[in-house]
């Protein structure tokens, strides 16, 4: 038996590659050096990721295979891992702070944010399940720990705990669907399954079918999507806000480009059987999603809720596919990343130590007390709620034009209402800025020069591209090709 | 015309910078703050005025176009002109926004914030009349919300969290079924012309088939006749109203309304003719059972703002009266009375608001015998009120005249019965008008009444005089709305005619059926 090494292609793995050796050069640092080198940390971290997006962005219009097809290079995977990045720098400005307060300043934490990121670059550019999976477990490892880093306190260990088991258990699934694939197709190759899929009426094959359930199963618990979404709302709550933050993003819109890239490079013959599937699963996650937010009195539970909606209005694209539903996906998602870590930021600053400033009331009369901040959190919420002429709507209104073009009009229709429905909690938010008395005096801020960088860039971001998309949708429609 | 200067974007855009402006200086100053909101307002006014000199009335043509590329990945433009409908709204808007920012003298919480969300309100108020790409219009439609959101909210009256939530759940509950339609609409002549657009004009051309017709028409329909408010859409309004504070009720009244009533000119009826005409039965039944329904309830109304409120629902009636029956008189009676309306209601709500200030109460019981203690006060109250009934030499007359002018010469029991409705308005008018300002004073508080100041004195004279010279001489109006309104019911009526002829049917079955199912 002849072993054959195959070629390796280091330059189309080298962003992921660096950012490896960042994460553990970090963890060294955190060993060896003195106490008063740490507070750089954060700063070292966050250089290393935009380096990294430096990297990642000259690989824009390369169209690579490698390591034997495990992997790929392609503008889609580009922009994604370009909007991870962008998440996680910003992550990182908001924790700097943050961790310090909680006195959990620990290198582990920036290491460990950093490998989710590799995890999930991993993700993007599986070409193969087993690359997917590998990444998967990669971002959901790291992601486990991180929601129990602040250790001293039991919602963070029981974010932790229900987190770990749960995914832990989906994982079970997942790879199960792997396996069953696997098993009839005899390949765990995007490509191949597909090839082998249309030769031979996949459709008639409960294997495949039972795979392709399984792996719905799998990716819809990483997006939180209803019915898998029950762990979210307490990882939400009990997670350190920027860890929160991050989960919000950066694996969500990773879990999204898994779920498209899988079911739309291997499994398009199988369409007309998980579209149906799909619609049922993005109407009730919408309208699940923003029925439960409304009631909800913990910020965090409530954003926690909003970003199941937001997953609804994601899955939608992914239903729609071609080159509009992908590149309305992606859009959405570079704009989800500006408002909704925006709006993470100003939750991070109004924190106290000890005791996240969590609850709606207590935004009562900000308006009041902090006038910019309180702008900046309703400029967040309107977009969250999609009203022009803000990033949020922009990305709405191209998942939507994108399903009507395609003739879902009825689920466009469920969309928009939804999006009504989502008005009334966000505005709710306004209401208690602006309309209501605070209820008690407001900690001292923590502000420091990072977290106010990463909120302008959140809000320039959300208005800039509200008005100026051009660029964006531009390059989003060159990435909406799977090559 | 082309002009070389976009006069049209500067006067929309200038309010924008004015706010943008106010956010740099410090709360603290108010004077300051209420100065510059106040020279932003008059210098809009007087760069809008050029509008009215200049514009061409042998023309159907848009005036003072611009079209510049914006979002070319989706064909969209900034693309804005006026014509002789959008024209007199403009200046209405530009003229009220300067009349509001003066009403907002005494405003004392948090003017800084006040006058920002009224400047960005009228430059999105001026945005919606202009937009001629589908696009801009509903960024525009959605962009005023916000500022209009926080002005019942913040400064609104004591049930104003309710009613703010109310009338942004209700009005963005509309506009998103407008939104998909408008998506729609894009992909149909995308598929038509292998064009991706959203110029209305473009759109225009396009040969819509008549069941999307039917449900686009919908659409558009709910949008508009929520935001006009149309019965039985309108339970938003009076909660709005009588928790907005004057200012916002002016807007509201004065501009926002009409966003409802131009939209049906300028999108549904253009747009989509069969459907329109399809509709008419439909529309006109209800907007007579506005008309009847807003006076009267109306009449029994205790509170004044809930009164003009109500009386607004009526009002309201008339120019969707008009615009459905698809003749010139109707159509151009429709328009003056948007801004007919705008003036008397605007001048009513002002002066209601005047009254609060004085004695903080808005129930017609706590007032009688103003006049002896107010009497310029009392001039102004009846000039407004005889407006708002329609009295021949004002404004209201020539409106409402027009109106059922055309409506008679289409539908004459529809008419019948409107006309009835100008009678029940001068009942709850002027029965109004008796218990508030005439009879002797009986509680003491009235008679510590002060008369109007020389800054409200400024607020009603402008709108006094408009209120007289649009009753006396309308021509200068009417004339430049002509040719646009008459292209305007041609393009309808041609559109309308081709779709039955190839459907087969002649026109005259078509009618008798609907005259049929009218009667």
């Amino acid at each position: 038996m002849e072993i054959v090494i195959p070629p390796f292609d280091l330059k189309s793995i080298s962003p992921i590659v660096s950012l490896s050796i960042a994460a553990i050069f970090i963890l060294l640092l955190d060993v060896f050096c003195r106490k008063t080198f740490k507070d750089r940390l954060g700063y070292i971290s966050f250089l290393v990721v935009i380096a990294t997006g430096v990297v990642v962005y000259t690989q824009i219009g390369q169209n690579v295979y490698s390591f034997s097809n495990m992997f790929v290079v392609d503008n889609y995977s580009v922009f994604f891992n370009l909007v991870f990045l962008l998440s996680t720098a910003l992550v990182i400005l908001m924790s700097e702070n943050y961790i310090k307060q909680e006195g959990v300043n620990y290198g582990e934490y920036y290491t460990l944010i950093l490998f989710a990121t590799v995890g999930m670059m991993l993700m993007a550019g599986g070409a193969d399940l087993l690359t997917i999976f590998l990444g998967l477990e990669i971002m959901s490892i790291s992601l486990y720990v991180l929601a129990g880093f602040t250790r001293d306190k039991v919602r963070s260990n029981e974010a932790s705990l229900k987190y770990f088991l749960l995914g832990a258990f989906v994982t079970g699934f997942l790879l199960y669907g792997i396996a069953l694939l696997y098993g009839a197709t005899g390949t765990t190759n995007l490509k191949e399954i597909a090839a082998f899929i249309a030769e031979n009426s996949g459709l008639s094959n409960p294997m495949i079918v039972a795979g392709s359930s399984l792996l719905i199963i799998g990716f819809g618990f990483k997006v939180a999507c209803v019915p898998f979404h029950k762990w979210s709302p307490d990882v939400y709550e009990g997670s350190p806000t920027p860890v929160t933050a991050f989960m919000s993003i950066g694996p969500k819109a990773a879990g999204f480009a898994v779920f498209l890239r899988v079911f739309h490079v291997a499994l398009p013959g199988l369409q007309p059987k998980w579209s149906i599937v799909l619609w049922v699963l993005a109407v009730l996650t919408m309208t699940v999603g923003n029925l439960v937010a409304i009631s909800q009195t913990n910020i965090k539970r409530m954003l926690a809720y909003s970003s199941i909606a937001h997953a609804g209005y994601a899955l939608v694209a992914i239903i729609v596919g071609g080159e509009f539903g992908i590149a309305s996906l992606l859009f959405y998602m570079l704009a989800y990343t500006f408002m909704n870590l925006g709006a993470f930021a100003i939750i991070i600053v109004l924190g106290r130590k000890g005791e996240e400033n969590a609850n709606i009331e207590d935004f009562s009369g900000l308006g009041y007390k902090h006038p910019l901040l309180a702008v900046a959190m309703c400029i967040f919420m309107f977009s969250l709620a999609g009203i022009p002429p803000l990033v949020g709507f922009i990305g709405k209104f191209y998942i939507f034009s994108a399903a009507i073009k395609s003739g879902f009009i009825i689920l466009a229709i469920i969309g928009m209402i939804n999006s009504v429905i989502s008005v009334y909690y966000y505005l709710r938010i306004t209401v208690v800025i602006y309309m209501k008395k605070p209820i008690r005096e407001f900690a001292p801020l923590s502000l420091s020069p990072l977290i106010i960088s990463a909120i302008i860039i959140a809000i320039c971001g959300t208005i800039y591209f509200g008005i100026f998309p051009s660029k964006i949708i531009a390059f989003a429609q060159q990435s909406a090709v799977l090559y | 015309m082309n002009c070389d200067c976009p006069i049209l974007t500067l006067v929309t855009f200038l309010p924008l910078l004015g706010a943008i402006i106010l956010l740099f200086i410090n709360g603290e100053k108010q004077e300051r703050i209420k100065r510059v909101a106040l020279a932003v307002a008059i210098i809009d006014f007087i760069i809008s005025m050029p509008l009215f000199i200049l514009f061409k009335t042998d023309t159907s043509e848009f005036q003072f176009v611009q079209n510049v590329p914006w979002i070319k990945e989706f064909g969209i433009s900034y693309h804005v002109g006026i014509d002789g409908i959008s024209l007199f709204l403009f200046l209405l808007t530009s003229f009220l926004s300067l009349i509001c920012i003066l009403a907002s003298w005494n405003v004392k919480d948090r003017i800084k914030e006040y006058m920002i969300a009224m400047l960005i309100l009228q430059t999105g108020m001026l945005g919606v009349f202009i937009s001629l790409d589908l696009f801009l219009f509903y960024m525009f439609w959605e962009l005023m919300l916000i500022p209009m959101y926080l002005l019942i909210g913040v400064w609104g009256g004591p049930r104003r969290i309710y009613a703010t939530i109310k009338f942004f759940v209700y009005t963005m509950a509309g506009s998103v079924l407008m939104l998909i339609a408008i998506i729609f609409l894009y992909f149909m002549h995308y598929n038509a012309t292998g064009e991706y657009t959203f110029d209305l004009l473009k759109i225009y051309n396009l040969d819509i088939p008549l069941g999307a017709q039917f449900w686009l028409f919908l659409a558009f329909f709910f949008a508009f006749a929520i935001k006009v408010p149309m019965f039985p859409f309108h339970t938003w309004l009076p909660d709005a109203h009588v928790e907005a504070p004057t200012a916002g009720s002016v807007i509201l009244a004065g501009v926002l309304l009409k966003m409802g009533t131009y939209g049906f000119v300028r999108f549904s009826l253009p747009l989509f003719p069969y459907a329109s005409h399809q509709f008419v039965p439909l529309i006109t039944w209800l907007a007579v059972a506005g008309i009847i329904y807003g006076a009267l309830v109306a009449m029994v109304q205790e509170d004044l703002k809930k009164l003009v409120a109500y009386s607004s629902v009526s009002h309201l009636g008339f120019v969707i009266l008009g615009i459905f029956v698809f003749n010139v008189q109707g159509m151009e009676g429709g328009i003056l009375q948007m801004i007919n309306h705008g003036l008397s209601t605007g001048a009513l709500f002002l002066i209601v608001g005047m009254l609060y200030e004085r004695r903080h109460t808005r129930m017609i019981a706590d007032y009688g015998g103003v006049t002896k203690k107010m009497p310029i006060l009392a001039v102004f109250f009846m000039v407004a009120t005889l407006s708002s009934i329609g009295l021949p030499g004002l404004n209201g007359f020539v409106g409402e005249f027009l109106v059922l002018l055309g409506t008679f010469k289409s539908n004459v029991l529809i008419a019948v019965i409107a006309t009835s409705g100008v009678i029940l308005s001068a009942c709850y008018m002027l029965w109004m008008f008796q218990r508030v300002m005439f009879n002797k004073i009986t509680n003491p508080e009235n008679s510590k009444l002060k008369d109007i100041n020389r800054r409200e004195l400024a607020l009603l004279l402008p709108i006094t005089i408009l209120i007289f010279w649009i009753g006396i001489y309308p021509k200068p109006i009417l004339s430049r709305m002509d040719a646009s309104v008459n292209h305007l019911l041609t393009q309808v009526d041609e559109k309308y005619k081709m779709t039955l002829n190839r459907l087969g049917k002649s026109e005259d079955v078509l009618e008798a059926s609907e005259v049929k199912s009218e009667d």
